[in-house]
């Protein structure tokens, strides 16, 4: 192949950030028309390494070529000029915002200055083309995740991105979002677009990229074709450097005991003041864990906040061992044995300006041990954040490291180690294994099912059907606020549940 | 027939309100666009205070009331290039460093006046600052109210549903607005983040400065020891009470400018001798303190608000 049948090719990268190196001499090649898939354990440096593509990071070394040419870039716009788009992490969409305005934002930069009126025309088009259609005039706020993913997508095409970065866009969708999601990924590829796909989910590897590289500790360990790759076994020895696929070592538990948390008809409004949970029932008893499956924004959000006390509830009555918890303080409940792993880390799980030991200890400081008198021991403090970072592999992460620092996926795996390190007697999860890398995810799994296996209660909220059917002994679906089915675990079926995730039921 | 005193006082008060009104209206507006940005400039006092000084400075030396205003405008625009040095560049606690710039600019200004003119005070050029329409400044009330001002007024109203329409309809406004909800959105989108919040602390500085000459030169028709007395910090609470919205923030203004107009005139007309002066004076700072109590506890801040932006942090 000549140089210029490269869309991209990035040499020797590297890149330091203070105490750690983020990439080290990384090559990649992008070809047109591909989609390359980006691999590698929570902090190997894959976000790193596409922020340096997309021109918001400057590599320490190394070099870039677009199409054959050497390439310098100083910030996003440049990147932008040269068709380099990315769909980001965390989704870069003002909330506040219609659609048309977050799109036409930055158009400009591409010699495309159109009226909002010609923009949203041109959004309606090019999502046609592609099969879906948004409204150009709804707010970002009244999107679904899915929803705002596609917005993220046509942002980065109307931008004229020839090169699209997608950094773990299936995370957050549901398998219909997902399926729907990779049509549009296929179909840009085959109009000569290339597409870095980053992923933890590597049955999507296998079913869309045409080629894969691998980051390890920030280096590169290889790259592959998808013919070269027999099973997803193959790549996760390239990650991790292990043989074996991580394996669930827990079973989850048969014997359920007393009942833990019973939930009557619960009625609880959304930040906007409609009923988002529309009149909800369940009981989970010890040793059990509950399967909440759901798309994104069907109420689970709500459910879980009320159930952890921070939102307040409309009508209907929780109780926890029996007692009637409905008016508890958060902080009340905390101390009797509930505990909650948000969705949301960045702003509500972590205190970003504050160092991994103080996120640890945050929730714990009145307990002893910590406690001295007056003061708080800073020593004992450190010390809890080093075992922890230790016990979950967080890469590289100190204890005196801020959390802002963290990759996407430590900073998951620092939040849930705070919330099921201690012996909570009912968990409620929260996406828990959001972004988090393949090996880290079973662990986090292992964790939970092992909590039940001691006796907790497990409330599971997830929209990924491997982790409902490996993890729960009980599995409710949850659609428009209303709970639509509870099944045993034995007889659900991934089918069953997908179709009842979408609010068709099927016999 | 109204009774004619009663006329005279309802012109008065509504002629000075629009005139009082002036200089936290342009201030106001220029906070705006910094606010939207994401920043908070509390230096704005300052800024008027200092343009207030060079502004007469440059007047007296010229005997041109136009030129002192041009000085009090320029003064404006390199004190925020200053203070958007600190904000933007070197990223300091804006509390800190505006408050800080602020308080220096009474002990600078003060000083310096002193060192200037002693006691001896000097002269401003007679201004011809009044514009009047002929034939209908002579209607009633509304001639002298509408008709018969300086032309500052009749720009300050002009420039609000230009700065509304720019903010809120044009791709400049767009990327402003951007800049105060998430800065990570902006740069991503190949907007300079920097350059962007550099030129609206620099609009401010110049609606400020031209805010504080009108003050010196026209207003107070003089310069005094911390003549702007508070009117900067008004202008950053009529901002916020008005959500960010140019035309909410000329209500607010009119309002600060109804309440100091009619302390004027229960003064002037000597009215209500029984209530101390300092009573009737505090009304306006009242007022203000009121209306943002009412109006903006439920105010949305910009989220990115005095928030600096590094590029290499998420
Ligand atoms: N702005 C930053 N400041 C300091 N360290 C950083 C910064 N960004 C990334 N790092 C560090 O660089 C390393 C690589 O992070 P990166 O975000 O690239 O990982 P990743 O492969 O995307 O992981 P994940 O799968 O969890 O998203 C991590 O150790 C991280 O802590
Ligand atoms: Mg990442």
């Amino acid at each position: 192949m000549s140089k210029e049948d490269y869309a991209v090719q990035m040499r020797g990268i590297t890149k330091t950030f203070p105490g750690v190196v983020a990439n080290k001499n990384v090559d990649l090649d992008l070809r047109k028309g591909e989609i390359h898939g980006l691999l590698g354990e929570n902090g190997a440096g894959k976000t790193t390494l596409m922020n340096i593509l997309s021109g918001f990071y400057k590599p320490d070394e190394g070099e870039i070529y677009v199409e054959g040419k050497r390439v310098k870039m100083h910030s996003p716009k440049d990147a932008l000029k040269l068709g380099i788009g990315m769909v980001y992490q965390h989704f870069t969409l003002v909330p506040e915002f219609k659609v048309v305005e977050n799109i036409m934002l930055g158009m400009d930069v591409v010699g495309k200055k159109l009226s909002l009126k010609a923009t949203a025309n041109l959004i309606e088009e090019q999502a046609k083309q592609l099969g879906f259609t948004v409204d150009p005039w709804s707010k970002v706020a009244d999107l679904s995740l899915g929803e705002q993913q596609k917005v993220e997508i046509l942002k980065v095409l109307l931008r004229g991105a020839k090169v699209i970065i997608l950094d773990e866009p299936t995370s957050v969708l549901a398998p219909v979002e997902i399926a729907g999601l990779f049509n549009v990924l296929k179909q840009l590829a085959s109009q000569g677009k290339s597409i870095v796909f980053i992923t933890h989910k590597l049955n999507e590897v296998m079913e869309i990229c045409d080629r894969i590289t691998v980051l390890r500790s920030g280096m590169k360990i290889g790259t592959l074709n998808r013919s070269e790759i027999a099973s997803t076994l193959d790549i996760i020895k390239m990650m991790f450097g292990v043989e074996a696929e991580p394996a669930l070592a827990a079973e989850v538990p048969k014997e359920l005991g007393k009942e833990v948390l019973k939930v009557e008809n619960l009625v609880v409004e959304s930040d906007r003041g409609i009923d988002a949970v529309k009149g909800v029932s369940f009981t989970i008893r010890e040793g059990e864990i509950l399967g909440l499956a759901g798309i994104d924004g069907n109420g689970q959000k709500e459910l879980a906040e009320a159930l952890s006390r921070i939102r307040s509830v409309k009508s209907g009555k929780i109780y926890f061992k029996g007692e009637d918890v409905t008016a508890l303080s958060p902080a009340d409940l905390y101390l009797k044995g509930v505990t909650y792993i948000t969705d949301d880390r960045i702003s509500e799980g972590l205190i970003q300006d504050f160092t991994l030991a103080e996120n640890v200890v945050l929730k714990d400081f009145r307990k002893n041990g910590v406690k001295r008198g007056l003061f708080i021991d800073w020593k004992k403090i450190t010390e809890n954040g080093r075992k922890l970072a230790e016990e979950y592999e967080l890469a590289a992460a100190k204890p005196n490291s801020l959390v802002q620092t963290l990759s996407g996926g430590t900073q998951q795996k620092l939040l849930v180690a705070r919330e099921i390190g201690g012996d909570a007697s009912l968990i409620i999860a929260n996406q828990p294994t959001h972004g988090v890398d393949a090996k880290t995810t079973a662990y986090i799994r292992k964790k939970l099912i092992e909590s039940a296996a001691k006796g907790a209660a497990v409330l599971l909220i997830s929209n990924d059907l491997d982790e409902i059917f490996s993890c729960s002994n009980t599995i409710a679906v949850i659609y428009e606020g209303r709970i639509l089915g509870i099944l045993d675990r034995q007889s659900a079926t991934r089918e069953n549940v997908a179709y009842l995730m979408i609010g068709v039921k099927k016999d | 027939m109204i009774d004619p005193i009663l006329t005279m006082f309802i012109t008065f008060i509504l002629a000075s309100m629009l005139r009082v009104a002036t200089p936290i209206l342009l201030a106001a507006l220029g906070e705006c666009y910094v606010e939207n940005a994401g920043i908070l400039n509390l230096g704005i006092e300052g800024i008027m205070l200092f343009s207030a000084f060079t502004s007469f400075l440059g007047a007296v030396a010229t005997n041109s009331s136009l030129i002192g205003l041009g000085v009090g405008l320029c003064t404006g625009l390199v004190l925020a290039l200053i203070l958007a040095v600190l904000y933007v560049t070197l990223k300091s606690d804006q509390i800190v460093v505006g408050i800080a710039f602020s308080l220096s600019a009474i002990g600078f200004t003060s000083l310096y006046f002193r060192i200037l003119y002693g006691t001896t005070l000097p002269r401003l050029p007679v201004k011809e600052w009044i514009v009047t329409v002929p034939q209908l400044a002579d209607v009633p009330i509304i001639g002298r109210v509408f008709f018969n001002q300086p032309f500052m007024v009749y720009v300050s109203i002009a420039l609000v549903p230009i700065f509304y329409y720019i903010l809120y309809r044009t791709r400049f406004g767009l990327k402003v607005r951007t800049l105060g909800e998430n800065p990570v959105v902006a740069d991503t989108a190949g907007v300079n983040v920097f350059l962007y919040r550099y030129i609206v602390m620099l609009i401010g500085g110049m609606l400020a400065g031209v805010g504080g000459a009108y003050l010196s030169l026209y207003q107070v028709s003089l310069f005094q020891d911390n003549m702007i007395q508070g009117r900067g910090y008004v202008a950053i609470a009529i901002v916020m009470f008005a959500r960010w919205n140019p035309l909410k923030i000329l209500a607010g203004a009119l309002l600060y400018g109804g309440a100091e107009a009619f302390a004027g005139a229960i003064q002037a007309l000597g009215y209500l001798r029984t209530i101390p002066a300092e009573i009737v004076l505090m009304l306006p700072y009242l007022i203000t303190i009121v209306g943002l109590v009412v109006l903006a506890r439920r105010a949305r801040f910009p989220p990115a608000f005095a928030r600096p932006y590094r590029r290499e942090m998420r």
